[in-house]
């Protein structure tokens, strides 16, 4: 509350907000389960292997078993994606460029690309077995899948055009922007509370 | 009274009357702003002896609603809104037009919702693959990953558990940024109007990991939808074990289809993205994935090339709905009105200028004033008729104060499709009573 301390405030308003400063709490913690209620009812990771889909993009766990280069990935792409994103991938009908935009994030106009982007390949994987094509989304093989994810980052450069794509190869790509992250730090602005005569 | 008062009064109640004869919508748009403040202002003038003199001689006629019968009753209905409303609804941006209508959104109309609840047909919309329509029936919910004993529930499992009801309001990360340095958006839905607001009902989230068995040494979860997007978010164990619900109504009703129907999932105060909807799948782990969700997309460009990522609340902040771009108002009274919320807590004031920025007057907040809720603030203003530019200007219940644009732009980078916009955002009223976007 430092910041409402601040020049040209009435005291009828300071001690209002210093009230209210002191009713403030955590409102919103959910009470616990005092009922007893509990409905789940058991079931096997087995069971779930059609729905376990998530990788952990950062180290691959969770990448299956499977194959695919740029070589393939290109004619899959032509038959199943160019429509929406266009030739060579450089935009279509449906969505922008996913080539290029490396080395932009310094300049005024940031070009955001899976090859830019991406800090971890196995994004692609990920993305692209559960959302993608648009039209028939988890339709593709994940041999398919490896081979569409060569095909991108063959066409961003960061992999050769026989280069094979598996749950270890796509895992040790380097991606340009792995260190371009870092934690939400904020609050990161400090505004004041003027109220008479500001700017 | 001066003649020059008199003429004016006179003007008013002329035109007063000319919008009850046009018989127009009192609580939407353009033209109803400029009726309820020349009725306030007419009504204010009656009470004078020689306003009397100026009274209205016309005889006014029995209203045909008066002498005919109304529309029958139907055995079983779902009522809609009158059809004179019509023109309030959801719309998209008129600034950034996606080339499809999937991974897309709809807006808010938050100049015309009363209160603090948006009624479910105006919530706002955001889907990366459009919006299913599942059969509760036969849709399932699993708690998997590092649980003692993984989990399946059934709708029908999930709605038996004693009920949690909160009221929260949601907002989409990119809320205004088609406007951080120019005025692009003519009204505040295209503007503001990835915010909404509603009183939710479901199950704490941290009693069905209780009831998995969650491992102590758990962090991170992922919670992920079964839409056709697969959309998924990881989420620290913290703010799930704390105020995260299962949730499968919204102000007395079943979710919405688009709100994601039958369950979602809802963190409240943060960003809307990760209130994963059509809700499949929950899963513990010890980092988070960097999926896609959170890496190419939802992150926020910081100075030097960087990219803040997990950036989840959606901090303080506070806009003018009434009067509001594509508005036109009248000289006198005219009740500015407005939303405030924070993402970290309550809203403890709301400051409003009509000069600019240079001089503030403390609003007035309407009770409910809710943690992590839309909380409506009012400032009574006589505008004298001169162009003026009117902001609002919000502190929350950490004492965090909402910066301006500027204070912004010192410390991220505002390039591209930036997330996150709290800032100040004014409107320029002009010397004819039209109202303006006011940005840059």
């Amino acid at each position: 509350m430092v910041s409402v301390k601040q020049i040209g405030f009435g005291l009828g308003l300071l001690s209002t907000a210093l009230f209210l400063a002191c009713t403030a709490s955590a409102d919103t913690t959910n009470p616990k389960n005092t009922s007893g209620a509990a409905f789940g009812k058991p079931i096997s990771e087995q069971a779930l292997v059609l729905w376990n889909i998530d990788i952990r993009t950062q180290d691959g766990k969770g990448l299956p078993p499977g194959s695919g280069n740029a070589v393939v990935g290109e004619k899959i792409y032509n038959e199943k994606c160019l429509s929406c994103h266009g030739a060579d991938a450089k935009g279509g009908a449906m969505y922008g460029t996913m080539v290029g935009g490396i080395g932009s994030f310094k300049t005024n106009t940031r070009v955001l690309t899976p090859g830019s982007m991406y800090p971890y390949a196995p994004i692609l994987f990920d993305y692209v077995r559960r959302a993608m094509p648009l039209t028939a989304p988890q339709s593709l093989t994940n041999d398919e899948v490896y081979a569409l994810s060569a095909y991108i980052l063959n066409l961003n450069g960061l992999v050769d055009k026989t280069a094979v794509m598996n749950s270890t190869s796509l895992v040790a790509v380097q991606m340009p922007n792995k260190d371009g992250f870092y934690v939400d730090d904020r609050p990161d602005t400090q505004a004041v509370r003027c109220m008479t005569h500001c700017k | 009274m001066k003649q020059h008062e008199k003429e004016q009064l006179l003007q008013i109640v002329k035109s007063s009357e000319k919008d009850i004869q046009a018989d127009i919508s009192i609580t939407h748009g353009r033209r109803s702003f400029l009726r309820n403040t020349v009725a306030m202002a007419g009504s204010a003038g009656m009470l004078g002896a020689s306003a009397l003199a100026n009274a209205q001689s016309d005889v006014l006629p029995i209203p045909e609603s008066n002498k005919t019968m109304g529309n029958q009753l139907k055995f079983e209905s779902y009522g809609v809104p009158s059809k004179y409303e019509s023109n309030v609804k959801r719309r998209r941006s008129d600034i950034l037009v996606n080339k499809q209508q999937y991974s897309d959104w709809s807006m808010t109309p938050i100049q015309s919702t009363p209160g603090i609840v948006t009624p479910n047909g105006l919530f706002y919309e955001r889907h990366h693959n459009g919006f299913p329509d599942i059969d509760p029936d036969h849709h399932k919910l699993v708690v998997h990953g590092m649980v003692a004993k993984p989990l399946v529930l059934t709708m029908n499992d999930i709605v038996r558990y004693p009920t949690v009801t909160k009221f929260y309001f949601m907002e989409c990360s990119g809320n205004g940024l088609t406007d951080w340095l120019t005025a692009k958006s003519k009204t505040v839905q295209q503007t503001h109007g990835l915010l909404s607001c509603a009183q939710w009902t479901g199950v704490p989230v941290s009693w069905i990991l209780d009831e998995a068995g969650i491992d102590p040494k758990a962090t991170w979860l992922i919670a992920e939808g079964a839409d056709a997007s697969g959309h998924f978010r990881s989420i620290p164990i913290d703010k799930m074990l704390d105020d995260a619900l299962l949730v499968y109504a919204m102000n007395g009703e079943m979710l919405r289809p688009e709100n994601g129907y039958p369950l979602r999932l809802l963190l409240p105060g943060w960003e809307g993205n990760v209130s994963i909807k059509w809700l499949r799948r929950i899963k513990a782990g010890t980092e988070p994935w960097h999926a896609r969700g959170e890496t190419a997309r939802y992150t926020d460009p910081m100075p030097g090339g960087k990219w803040r990522k997990f950036s989840f609340v959606m901090e303080a902040k506070s806009v003018i709905t009434n009067p509001s771009g594509g508005m036109q108002i009248q000289p006198g009274f005219n009740e500015i009105r407005g939303y405030a919320w924070s993402g970290n807590g309550k809203i403890n004031a709301v400051d409003v200028s009509v000069d600019g920025g240079k001089n503030w007057q403390t609003a007035e907040l309407e009770e409910p004033v809710i943690d992590k809720c839309l909380t409506r603030f009012k400032f009574n203003w006589k505008w004298q008729g001169g162009p003026a530019q009117i902001v609002s200007r919000c502190v929350d219940s950490t004492g965090y104060v909402q910066p301006t644009v500027a204070d912004i732009q010192k410390v991220r980078a505002i390039t591209g499709f930036v997330q996150h916009h709290n800032g100040l955002f004014p409107w320029n009223v002009s010397s004819n009573g039209e109202v303006t976007n006011g940005i840059g």
